[in-house]
Protein backbone atom coordinates (compact mmCIF):
# COMPACT_ATOMS: atom_id res chain seq x y z
CA UNK A 1 0.00 0.00 0.00
CA UNK A 2 1.55 3.37 -1.03
CA UNK A 3 2.67 6.08 1.86
CA UNK A 4 -0.36 8.40 0.49
CA UNK A 5 -3.21 5.62 0.85
CA UNK A 6 -2.26 4.05 4.18
CA UNK A 7 -2.31 8.06 5.60
CA UNK A 8 -5.84 8.60 4.16
CA UNK A 9 -6.92 5.02 5.53
CA UNK A 10 -5.63 6.19 8.94
CA UNK A 11 -6.96 9.76 8.55
CA UNK A 12 -10.66 8.03 8.36
CA UNK A 13 -10.48 5.70 10.64
CA UNK A 14 -9.86 8.04 13.06
CA UNK A 15 -12.08 10.58 11.77
CA UNK A 16 -14.61 8.02 12.33
CA UNK A 17 -13.61 6.72 15.70
CA UNK A 18 -13.50 10.52 16.60
CA UNK A 19 -16.56 11.52 15.00
CA UNK A 20 -15.17 13.75 12.76
CA UNK A 21 -16.51 14.03 9.20
CA UNK A 22 -13.63 15.15 6.99
CA UNK A 23 -13.35 17.37 4.27
CA UNK A 24 -12.58 15.95 0.45
CA UNK A 25 -8.86 14.62 1.01
CA UNK A 26 -7.15 16.47 -1.83
CA UNK A 27 -3.27 17.79 -2.28
CA UNK A 28 -3.99 21.15 -1.37
CA UNK A 29 -6.36 21.15 1.56
CA UNK A 30 -4.82 22.19 4.51
CA UNK A 31 -4.58 20.73 7.50
CA UNK A 32 -6.15 22.81 10.33
CA UNK A 33 -9.13 22.89 7.62
CA UNK A 34 -9.18 18.78 7.36
CA UNK A 35 -11.84 17.80 10.06
CA UNK A 36 -9.47 16.74 12.17
CA UNK A 37 -8.70 18.46 15.55
CA UNK A 38 -4.76 17.69 17.82
CA UNK A 39 -5.80 15.27 19.11
CA UNK A 40 -6.68 13.29 16.11
CA UNK A 41 -3.27 14.69 14.53
CA UNK A 42 -1.94 13.12 17.71
CA UNK A 43 -3.58 9.98 17.25
CA UNK A 44 -2.68 9.83 13.43
CA UNK A 45 0.86 10.43 13.82
CA UNK A 46 1.10 7.45 16.26
CA UNK A 47 -0.50 5.09 14.01
CA UNK A 48 1.66 6.04 10.95
CA UNK A 49 4.53 5.18 13.27
CA UNK A 50 3.57 1.76 13.79
CA UNK A 51 2.38 1.10 10.62
CA UNK A 52 4.83 3.22 8.57
CA UNK A 53 7.80 2.44 11.55
CA UNK A 54 8.35 6.45 11.78
CA UNK A 55 7.68 9.51 13.42
CA UNK A 56 9.22 12.34 11.45
CA UNK A 57 8.63 14.79 13.37
CA UNK A 58 9.73 13.81 16.98
CA UNK A 59 12.73 12.61 15.02
CA UNK A 60 13.25 15.93 13.48
CA UNK A 61 15.43 18.46 15.19
CA UNK A 62 13.65 21.57 14.16
CA UNK A 63 9.93 22.05 14.88
CA UNK A 64 8.07 21.82 11.68
CA UNK A 65 4.10 20.75 10.55
CA UNK A 66 3.42 20.91 6.97
CA UNK A 67 0.33 23.07 5.88
CA UNK A 68 -1.02 20.86 3.28
CA UNK A 69 -1.66 17.12 3.42
CA UNK A 70 0.34 16.75 -0.11
CA UNK A 71 3.17 18.10 2.40
CA UNK A 72 1.95 16.02 5.18
CA UNK A 73 2.14 12.97 2.69
CA UNK A 74 5.47 13.79 1.58
CA UNK A 75 7.28 14.06 4.68
CA UNK A 76 6.56 10.83 5.63
CA UNK A 77 7.48 9.87 1.87
CA UNK A 78 10.72 11.09 2.18
CA UNK A 79 11.38 9.25 5.69
CA UNK A 80 11.49 12.65 7.48
CA UNK A 81 14.19 14.76 5.51
CA UNK B 1 0.20 4.17 73.01
CA UNK B 2 3.40 5.44 75.36
CA UNK B 3 4.07 2.77 78.06
CA UNK B 4 1.98 -0.07 76.69
CA UNK B 5 4.01 -2.57 75.57
CA UNK B 6 3.11 -4.48 72.51
CA UNK B 7 3.83 -8.11 73.02
CA UNK B 8 7.29 -9.02 71.18
CA UNK B 9 7.27 -11.64 68.50
CA UNK B 10 9.04 -13.95 70.69
CA UNK B 11 5.52 -13.55 73.16
CA UNK B 12 3.63 -14.51 70.39
CA UNK B 13 5.31 -17.58 69.26
CA UNK B 14 5.82 -18.52 72.93
CA UNK B 15 1.65 -18.67 73.01
CA UNK B 16 1.25 -20.48 69.56
CA UNK B 17 -1.42 -23.10 70.16
CA UNK B 18 0.72 -26.04 68.24
CA UNK B 19 4.44 -25.79 66.07
CA UNK B 20 3.65 -23.39 63.67
CA UNK B 21 6.02 -23.59 59.89
CA UNK B 22 8.12 -21.29 57.45
CA UNK B 23 7.76 -22.94 54.58
CA UNK B 24 10.12 -22.04 50.97
CA UNK B 25 11.09 -23.99 48.37
CA UNK B 26 14.96 -25.28 50.23
CA UNK B 27 13.24 -25.44 53.94
CA UNK B 28 11.14 -25.99 56.34
CA UNK B 29 11.98 -24.15 59.35
CA UNK B 30 9.70 -24.53 62.79
CA UNK B 31 9.43 -20.87 63.89
CA UNK B 32 7.81 -22.14 67.04
CA UNK B 33 10.87 -23.56 68.23
CA UNK B 34 12.75 -20.39 68.58
CA UNK B 35 10.78 -19.87 71.74
CA UNK B 36 13.93 -22.26 73.24
CA UNK B 37 16.07 -21.96 70.17
CA UNK B 38 17.42 -19.75 67.56
CA UNK B 39 19.22 -19.30 64.49
CA UNK B 40 21.77 -16.79 64.93
CA UNK B 41 24.21 -18.79 67.24
CA UNK B 42 22.67 -17.69 70.34
CA UNK B 43 24.14 -14.87 69.96
CA UNK B 44 22.08 -12.42 71.00
CA UNK B 45 23.56 -11.24 73.84
CA UNK B 46 26.29 -9.74 70.90
CA UNK B 47 23.26 -8.30 69.07
CA UNK B 48 21.39 -6.40 71.79
CA UNK B 49 20.90 -2.78 71.63
CA UNK B 50 22.32 -2.51 68.45
CA UNK B 51 21.36 -1.11 65.29
CA UNK B 52 20.85 -4.28 63.12
CA UNK B 53 20.67 -4.53 59.16
CA UNK B 54 18.81 -7.86 58.30
CA UNK B 55 20.43 -8.35 54.79
CA UNK B 56 19.08 -11.63 54.15
CA UNK B 57 19.27 -13.38 50.92
CA UNK B 58 15.64 -15.33 51.36
CA UNK B 59 12.36 -14.19 52.69
CA UNK B 60 13.03 -17.67 55.44
CA UNK B 61 16.16 -16.74 57.05
CA UNK B 62 14.43 -12.94 57.22
CA UNK B 63 11.49 -14.13 58.74
CA UNK B 64 13.67 -16.19 61.65
CA UNK B 65 16.10 -13.10 62.45
CA UNK B 66 13.12 -10.71 62.59
CA UNK B 67 11.34 -13.02 65.12
CA UNK B 68 14.37 -13.77 67.73
CA UNK B 69 16.19 -9.80 66.88
CA UNK B 70 12.78 -8.05 68.14
CA UNK B 71 12.92 -6.70 71.56
CA UNK B 72 16.46 -7.06 71.69
CA UNK B 73 17.77 -5.31 68.73
CA UNK B 74 17.63 -1.16 69.36
CA UNK B 75 16.75 -1.53 65.38
CA UNK B 76 16.07 -3.25 62.86
CA UNK B 77 16.54 -2.52 59.09
CA UNK B 78 15.19 -4.60 56.53
CA UNK B 79 17.18 -4.54 53.70
CA UNK B 80 14.77 -5.51 50.60
CA UNK B 81 15.73 -7.79 48.06
CA UNK B 82 16.09 -5.42 45.25
CA UNK B 83 18.09 -3.33 46.95
CA UNK B 84 20.82 -0.84 45.30
CA UNK B 85 24.55 -2.00 46.25
CA UNK B 86 25.54 1.61 45.80
CA UNK B 87 22.73 2.87 48.33
CA UNK B 88 24.37 0.83 50.77
CA UNK B 89 27.40 2.83 52.79
CA UNK B 90 24.28 5.54 53.40
CA UNK B 91 21.99 3.17 54.31
CA UNK B 92 24.87 1.89 56.70
CA UNK B 93 25.42 5.70 57.86
CA UNK B 94 21.96 7.28 58.08
CA UNK B 95 20.75 4.59 60.44
CA UNK B 96 23.98 4.18 62.42
CA UNK B 97 24.09 0.47 61.80
CA UNK B 98 26.83 -1.34 63.55
CA UNK B 99 25.73 -5.15 62.62
CA UNK B 100 24.53 -7.46 60.41
CA UNK B 101 22.79 -10.36 59.68
CA UNK B 102 23.22 -12.58 56.67
CA UNK B 103 22.35 -16.30 55.54
CA UNK B 104 25.72 -17.12 54.05
CA UNK B 105 25.59 -15.15 50.85
CA UNK B 106 28.97 -13.69 50.20
CA UNK B 107 29.31 -10.26 52.06
CA UNK B 108 28.95 -7.13 50.36
CA UNK B 109 32.49 -5.15 51.16
CA UNK B 110 30.08 -2.24 52.76
CA UNK B 111 28.71 -4.62 55.14
CA UNK B 112 32.60 -4.37 56.95
CA UNK B 113 30.50 -4.24 60.55
CA UNK B 114 31.44 -4.59 64.29
CA UNK B 115 29.25 -7.91 64.20
CA UNK B 116 28.27 -9.87 61.26
CA UNK B 117 26.11 -13.08 62.04
CA UNK B 118 24.95 -15.96 59.71
CA UNK B 119 21.38 -16.51 60.17
CA UNK B 120 20.64 -20.87 59.80
CA UNK B 121 17.92 -22.48 58.00
CA UNK B 122 18.02 -24.57 60.98
CA UNK B 123 16.75 -24.01 64.37
CA UNK B 124 19.60 -24.83 67.48
CA UNK B 125 18.32 -25.65 70.75
CA UNK B 126 19.57 -22.77 73.15
CA UNK B 127 19.56 -22.35 76.45
CA UNK B 128 20.94 -18.48 76.24
CA UNK B 129 19.20 -15.76 78.32
CA UNK B 130 17.38 -13.19 76.54
CA UNK B 131 19.17 -9.77 76.81
CA UNK B 132 16.96 -6.79 78.55
CA UNK B 133 13.84 -6.02 76.04
CA UNK B 134 13.69 -3.05 74.11
CA UNK B 135 11.31 -1.53 72.07
CA UNK B 136 12.56 -2.13 68.79
CA UNK B 137 12.29 0.91 66.01
CA UNK B 138 11.38 -1.41 62.63
CA UNK B 139 13.04 0.14 59.35
CA UNK B 140 11.13 -0.13 56.26
CA UNK B 141 12.46 0.99 53.15
CA UNK B 142 10.58 2.64 50.04
CA UNK B 143 10.97 1.66 46.71
CA UNK B 144 12.04 5.29 45.00
CA UNK B 145 12.03 4.97 41.10
CA UNK B 146 15.13 7.18 41.42
CA UNK B 147 17.66 8.01 44.18
CA UNK B 148 18.81 6.43 47.42
CA UNK B 149 15.61 4.56 49.18
CA UNK B 150 13.87 6.61 51.75
CA UNK B 151 14.10 4.82 55.48
CA UNK B 152 10.40 4.82 57.17
CA UNK B 153 10.84 4.16 60.81
CA UNK B 154 7.82 2.17 62.52
CA UNK B 155 7.53 -0.06 66.04
CA UNK B 156 5.66 -3.40 66.45
CA UNK B 157 2.81 -1.99 67.84
CA UNK B 158 2.09 0.53 64.90
CA UNK B 159 2.66 -2.07 62.26
CA UNK B 160 0.11 -4.86 63.90
CA UNK B 161 -2.31 -2.13 65.05
CA UNK B 162 -4.83 -3.27 62.56
CA UNK B 163 -4.46 -6.91 63.39
CA UNK B 164 -5.50 -6.42 67.05
CA UNK B 165 -8.60 -5.33 66.01
CA UNK B 166 -9.83 -8.14 64.34
CA UNK B 167 -11.39 -11.30 65.81
CA UNK B 168 -8.96 -13.75 67.85
CA UNK B 169 -6.29 -16.00 65.43
CA UNK B 170 -7.38 -18.61 63.15
CA UNK B 171 -4.85 -20.97 64.63
CA UNK B 172 -5.40 -23.46 61.79
CA UNK B 173 -4.42 -20.96 59.14
CA UNK B 174 -1.60 -21.09 56.80
CA UNK B 175 -0.62 -17.42 55.21
CA UNK B 176 0.97 -17.37 52.26
CA UNK B 177 1.78 -13.94 50.06
CA UNK B 178 3.03 -13.32 46.92
CA UNK B 179 4.91 -10.43 48.39
CA UNK B 180 8.24 -9.99 49.45
CA UNK B 181 7.83 -10.05 53.67
CA UNK B 182 10.78 -7.35 53.48
CA UNK B 183 8.22 -4.96 52.46
CA UNK B 184 5.23 -3.36 53.67
CA UNK B 185 2.46 -5.51 52.17
CA UNK B 186 4.50 -8.50 52.85
CA UNK B 187 5.79 -7.50 56.08
CA UNK B 188 1.82 -7.12 57.00
CA UNK B 189 1.41 -10.88 55.95
CA UNK B 190 4.70 -12.27 58.09
CA UNK B 191 3.43 -10.33 61.23
CA UNK B 192 -0.42 -11.72 60.87
CA UNK B 193 0.79 -14.62 60.83
CA UNK B 194 3.25 -14.85 63.45
CA UNK B 195 0.94 -13.28 65.61
CA UNK B 196 -2.34 -15.23 64.66
CA UNK B 197 -0.34 -18.64 65.60
CA UNK B 198 -0.30 -19.70 62.09
CA UNK B 199 2.03 -20.60 59.47
CA UNK B 200 3.63 -19.46 56.39
CA UNK B 201 4.64 -20.02 52.82
CA UNK B 202 7.15 -17.99 51.62
CA UNK B 203 8.40 -17.37 47.86
CA UNK B 204 11.92 -17.73 46.60
CA UNK B 205 13.54 -15.16 44.34
CA UNK B 206 12.85 -15.88 40.43
CA UNK B 207 10.50 -18.43 41.49
CA UNK B 208 8.34 -19.19 38.64
CA UNK B 209 4.58 -18.54 39.58
CA UNK B 210 3.41 -22.10 38.74
CA UNK B 211 5.84 -23.72 41.48
CA UNK B 212 5.12 -21.07 44.49
CA UNK B 213 1.45 -22.12 43.43
CA UNK B 214 2.04 -25.67 43.75
CA UNK B 215 3.79 -25.25 47.42
CA UNK B 216 1.04 -22.99 48.28
CA UNK B 217 -1.37 -26.04 47.24
CA UNK B 218 1.00 -28.55 48.88
CA UNK B 219 0.52 -26.60 52.46
CA UNK B 220 -3.27 -25.81 52.19
CA UNK B 221 -2.48 -22.32 51.82
CA UNK B 222 -5.60 -20.53 53.43
CA UNK B 223 -5.03 -17.08 53.44
CA UNK B 224 -3.24 -15.67 50.45
CA UNK B 225 -2.79 -12.01 49.79
CA UNK B 226 -0.92 -10.16 46.92
CA UNK B 227 -1.16 -7.13 44.99
CA UNK B 228 -3.62 -6.93 41.61
CA UNK B 229 -0.65 -7.69 39.30
CA UNK B 230 0.62 -10.55 40.77
CA UNK B 231 -3.17 -12.00 41.61
CA UNK B 232 -3.22 -11.43 37.37
CA UNK B 233 -0.43 -13.16 37.26
CA UNK B 234 -1.25 -15.97 39.06
CA UNK B 235 -4.64 -16.69 37.30
CA UNK B 236 -2.66 -16.90 33.66
CA UNK B 237 -1.35 -20.10 35.64
CA UNK B 238 -3.49 -23.62 35.37
CA UNK B 239 -1.67 -24.07 39.17
CA UNK B 240 -3.91 -21.41 40.21
CA UNK B 241 -6.59 -24.77 40.47
CA UNK B 242 -4.95 -26.37 43.05
CA UNK B 243 -5.42 -24.04 45.57
CA UNK B 244 -8.71 -23.40 47.55
CA UNK B 245 -8.11 -20.47 49.93
CA UNK B 246 -11.01 -19.41 52.60
CA UNK B 247 -9.55 -15.63 52.33
CA UNK B 248 -8.46 -13.81 49.60
CA UNK B 249 -6.64 -10.51 50.05
CA UNK B 250 -5.30 -7.69 47.79
CA UNK B 251 -3.30 -4.47 48.16
CA UNK B 252 -0.80 -2.85 47.08
CA UNK B 253 -1.98 -1.12 43.83
CA UNK B 254 -5.51 -0.34 42.57
CA UNK B 255 -8.25 -3.51 42.68
CA UNK B 256 -10.36 -2.58 39.79
CA UNK B 257 -13.46 -4.52 39.42
CA UNK B 258 -12.33 -6.98 37.10
CA UNK B 259 -10.01 -8.29 39.47
CA UNK B 260 -12.49 -8.56 42.17
CA UNK B 261 -14.43 -10.43 39.88
CA UNK B 262 -12.12 -12.85 38.28
CA UNK B 263 -11.28 -13.78 41.85
CA UNK B 264 -14.75 -14.00 42.87
CA UNK B 265 -15.15 -16.65 39.18
CA UNK B 266 -11.97 -18.44 41.03
CA UNK B 267 -12.60 -19.07 44.38
CA UNK B 268 -16.62 -18.71 44.52
CA UNK B 269 -16.55 -19.72 48.52
CA UNK B 270 -13.65 -17.56 49.41
CA UNK B 271 -13.80 -14.13 51.28
CA UNK B 272 -12.46 -11.41 49.11
CA UNK B 273 -10.93 -8.42 50.04
CA UNK B 274 -8.81 -5.32 49.18
CA UNK B 275 -6.74 -3.51 51.67
CA UNK B 276 -5.66 0.19 51.14
CA UNK B 277 -2.26 0.48 53.15
CA UNK B 278 1.32 2.00 52.43
CA UNK B 279 4.55 2.35 53.93
CA UNK B 280 4.71 5.75 55.33
CA UNK B 281 1.03 5.80 55.77
CA UNK B 282 0.17 2.39 57.45
CA UNK B 283 -2.92 0.27 57.08
CA UNK B 284 -6.11 2.46 56.45
CA UNK B 285 -9.11 0.19 55.52
CA UNK B 286 -10.06 -3.18 54.09
CA UNK B 287 -12.98 -3.58 51.99
CA UNK B 288 -14.78 -6.76 51.68
CA UNK B 289 -17.92 -6.13 49.68
CA UNK B 290 -16.66 -7.63 46.39
CA UNK B 291 -16.69 -4.21 44.76
CA UNK B 292 -14.15 -1.49 43.60
CA UNK B 293 -13.08 1.57 45.58
CA UNK B 294 -14.49 2.25 48.79
CA UNK B 295 -17.65 3.34 50.83
CA UNK B 296 -17.87 7.43 51.08
CA UNK B 297 -18.65 6.52 54.47
CA UNK B 298 -15.22 5.53 55.34
CA UNK B 299 -14.94 9.27 55.99
CA UNK B 300 -15.81 11.16 58.73
CA UNK B 301 -15.58 9.14 61.38
CA UNK B 302 -12.78 7.09 63.26
CA UNK B 303 -12.35 3.77 61.78
CA UNK B 304 -10.33 1.40 63.40
CA UNK B 305 -8.36 4.23 64.97
CA UNK B 306 -8.00 5.59 61.33
CA UNK B 307 -8.99 8.77 60.22
CA UNK B 308 -9.18 9.79 56.44
CA UNK B 309 -9.44 13.22 54.72
CA UNK B 310 -9.03 14.61 50.93
CA UNK B 311 -6.69 17.23 50.33
CA UNK B 312 -5.74 18.38 47.03
CA UNK B 313 -7.45 15.38 45.54
CA UNK B 314 -5.16 13.08 47.96
CA UNK B 315 -6.20 10.49 50.30
CA UNK B 316 -4.73 11.51 53.36
CA UNK B 317 -4.75 9.01 57.02
CA UNK B 318 -3.74 9.73 60.19
CA UNK B 319 -3.05 6.76 62.70
CA UNK B 320 -1.33 4.51 65.11
CA UNK B 321 -0.43 2.73 62.46
CA UNK B 322 1.39 5.72 60.48
CA UNK B 323 4.86 5.49 60.72
CA UNK B 324 6.92 7.91 63.22
CA UNK B 325 9.81 9.26 60.75
CA UNK B 326 11.87 9.38 58.18
CA UNK B 327 15.31 7.51 59.32
CA UNK B 328 18.40 10.01 58.79
CA UNK B 329 15.75 13.28 58.82
CA UNK B 330 14.83 15.24 55.70
CA UNK B 331 11.53 15.61 54.58
CA UNK B 332 8.70 15.63 57.63
CA UNK B 333 6.35 12.47 56.80
CA UNK B 334 3.06 14.17 58.15
CA UNK B 335 1.27 17.57 58.14
CA UNK B 336 1.01 19.88 61.31
CA UNK B 337 -1.85 17.80 62.12
CA UNK B 338 -0.51 14.14 61.89
CA UNK B 339 -2.21 12.97 58.71
CA UNK B 340 0.34 11.47 55.86
CA UNK B 341 -0.27 12.20 52.40
CA UNK B 342 -0.05 9.15 50.48
CA UNK B 343 -0.07 10.68 46.79
CA UNK B 344 -2.70 8.71 45.99
CA UNK B 345 -5.76 10.47 44.04
CA UNK B 346 -9.03 9.45 45.07
CA UNK B 347 -12.58 10.54 43.42
CA UNK B 348 -16.22 10.13 44.13
CA UNK B 349 -18.96 8.59 42.41
CA UNK B 350 -22.41 8.14 43.62
CA UNK B 351 -21.63 6.99 47.01
CA UNK B 352 -18.24 5.22 46.90
CA UNK B 353 -14.46 6.84 46.36
CA UNK B 354 -12.23 5.45 43.46
CA UNK B 355 -8.39 5.31 43.68
CA UNK B 356 -7.47 6.84 40.16
CA UNK B 357 -3.81 6.66 40.11
CA UNK B 358 -0.88 8.22 41.58
CA UNK B 359 -0.25 12.26 41.75
CA UNK B 360 2.94 11.78 40.26
CA UNK B 361 1.67 9.50 37.59
CA UNK B 362 -0.32 11.90 35.56
CA UNK B 363 0.22 12.06 31.72
CA UNK B 364 -1.00 15.44 30.42
CA UNK B 365 -1.88 14.72 26.65
CA UNK B 366 -2.35 18.31 24.97
CA UNK B 367 -3.25 19.81 28.54
CA UNK B 368 -5.78 16.87 29.06
CA UNK B 369 -4.75 15.01 31.89
CA UNK B 370 -4.77 11.51 32.81
CA UNK B 371 -4.04 8.77 35.15
CA UNK B 372 -3.28 5.38 33.65
CA UNK B 373 -4.82 3.79 35.85
CA UNK B 374 -8.05 5.07 35.41
CA UNK B 375 -7.69 3.76 31.60
CA UNK B 376 -6.25 0.20 32.67
CA UNK B 377 -9.60 -0.18 35.20
CA UNK B 378 -11.54 0.07 31.69
CA UNK B 379 -9.30 -2.24 29.13
CA UNK B 380 -9.24 -5.09 32.19
CA UNK B 381 -12.95 -4.74 32.06
CA UNK B 382 -12.82 -6.31 28.46
CA UNK B 383 -13.70 -9.98 29.03
CA UNK B 384 -10.31 -11.03 26.68
CA UNK B 385 -7.95 -9.23 28.73
CA UNK B 386 -5.96 -10.38 31.73
CA UNK B 387 -3.91 -7.82 32.17
CA UNK B 388 -2.67 -4.41 31.22
CA UNK B 389 -0.03 -1.38 30.92
CA UNK B 390 -1.31 2.04 29.97
CA UNK B 391 1.83 4.41 29.74
CA UNK B 392 2.83 7.92 27.86
CA UNK B 393 4.14 7.83 24.38
CA UNK B 394 6.31 10.87 23.04
CA UNK B 395 4.04 12.91 20.66
CA UNK B 396 4.71 15.75 18.53
CA UNK B 397 1.21 17.27 18.52
CA UNK B 398 0.20 17.00 22.07
CA UNK B 399 3.11 16.52 24.40
CA UNK B 400 1.85 12.55 24.86
CA UNK B 401 -0.28 10.16 24.30
CA UNK B 402 -1.75 7.44 25.63
CA UNK B 403 -0.79 3.47 24.31
CA UNK B 404 -1.54 0.32 25.87
CA UNK B 405 0.37 -3.48 26.26
CA UNK B 406 -1.94 -5.66 26.94
CA UNK B 407 -2.03 -9.11 27.90
CA UNK B 408 -5.20 -11.44 26.88
CA UNK B 409 -6.65 -14.15 28.98
CA UNK B 410 -4.60 -17.27 27.47
CA UNK B 411 -7.28 -18.46 25.67
CA UNK B 412 -7.74 -15.82 23.34
CA UNK B 413 -4.33 -16.09 22.21
CA UNK B 414 -4.68 -17.18 18.43
CA UNK B 415 -4.30 -15.92 15.17
CA UNK B 416 -3.26 -11.94 13.61
CA UNK B 417 -6.94 -11.90 12.52
CA UNK B 418 -7.87 -12.57 15.46
CA UNK B 419 -5.95 -10.28 17.31
CA UNK B 420 -6.85 -7.31 15.43
CA UNK B 421 -10.35 -8.16 15.86
CA UNK B 422 -10.11 -8.14 19.74
CA UNK B 423 -7.80 -4.92 19.28
CA UNK B 424 -10.56 -3.14 17.70
CA UNK B 425 -13.04 -4.40 19.87
CA UNK B 426 -10.94 -3.27 22.98
CA UNK B 427 -10.74 -0.09 21.31
CA UNK B 428 -14.46 -0.17 21.02
CA UNK B 429 -14.87 -0.55 24.45
CA UNK B 430 -12.48 2.37 25.67
CA UNK B 431 -14.58 4.91 22.84
CA UNK B 432 -17.77 4.05 24.71
CA UNK B 433 -16.41 4.16 28.38
CA UNK B 434 -13.88 6.97 28.32
CA UNK B 435 -13.28 10.54 26.57
CA UNK B 436 -11.22 10.77 23.55
CA UNK B 437 -7.99 11.37 24.84
CA UNK B 438 -8.08 8.81 27.07
CA UNK B 439 -9.06 6.27 24.76
CA UNK B 440 -5.22 4.66 23.43
CA UNK B 441 -4.13 5.53 20.57
CA UNK B 442 -2.23 2.49 20.27
CA UNK B 443 -2.84 -1.50 21.70
CA UNK B 444 0.36 -3.79 21.43
CA UNK B 445 -0.69 -7.16 22.50
CA UNK B 446 2.13 -8.51 24.93
CA UNK B 447 3.00 -12.35 26.29
CA UNK B 448 3.56 -10.42 30.05
CA UNK B 449 3.65 -7.14 31.37
CA UNK B 450 6.71 -6.59 34.01
CA UNK B 451 5.61 -6.63 37.57
CA UNK B 452 8.41 -5.17 39.70
CA UNK B 453 9.86 -6.57 43.24
CA UNK B 454 7.83 -4.50 44.84
CA UNK B 455 4.52 -6.64 43.20
CA UNK B 456 3.44 -3.71 41.38
CA UNK B 457 3.47 -3.01 37.43
CA UNK B 458 6.34 -1.26 36.43
CA UNK B 459 5.97 2.23 34.94
CA UNK B 460 8.32 3.67 33.44
CA UNK B 461 7.88 7.26 32.48
CA UNK B 462 8.76 7.47 28.30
Amino acid sequence: MSVKLTIIQQMEQIAREHGKILAPLKEDLVLADCGLDSLGFAVLVARLEDTLGLDPFTAAEDAFFPVTLGDFVKVYEHGGR
Amino acid sequence: MAGVEAPSLRDSIANAPAPRFFWDRAAAARFTDLDCGTSLGGRLADLAGRSVLVATASQLTTALALIELDAVARRLVILPPDAEAEHLGAVIAAAGIDAVIDDGAPPNAALELPVRITCAYSIAPTAESLPARVRTEWVLMTSGMTGAPKMVMHDLAGLTVAMQARSPADGAAVWGTFYDIRRYGGLQIFLRAVRGGASLVLSNAGEPVADHLARLAEHGVTHLSGTPSQWRRALMSPAIQNIAPRYVRLSGEIADQAILDSLRAAFPQAAIGHAYASTEAGVGFDVNDGLAGFPAGYFGAIRNGVEMKILDGSLRLRSRGVASSYVGGGQALADADGFVDTGDMVERRGDRYYFTGRRGGIINIGGLKVHPEEIEAVINRHPQVRMSLVRPKRNPITGSIVVADVVLKSEQQGTAARQIEVRDDILKFCREALPRHKVPAAISFVPALNVAATGKLLRRQG
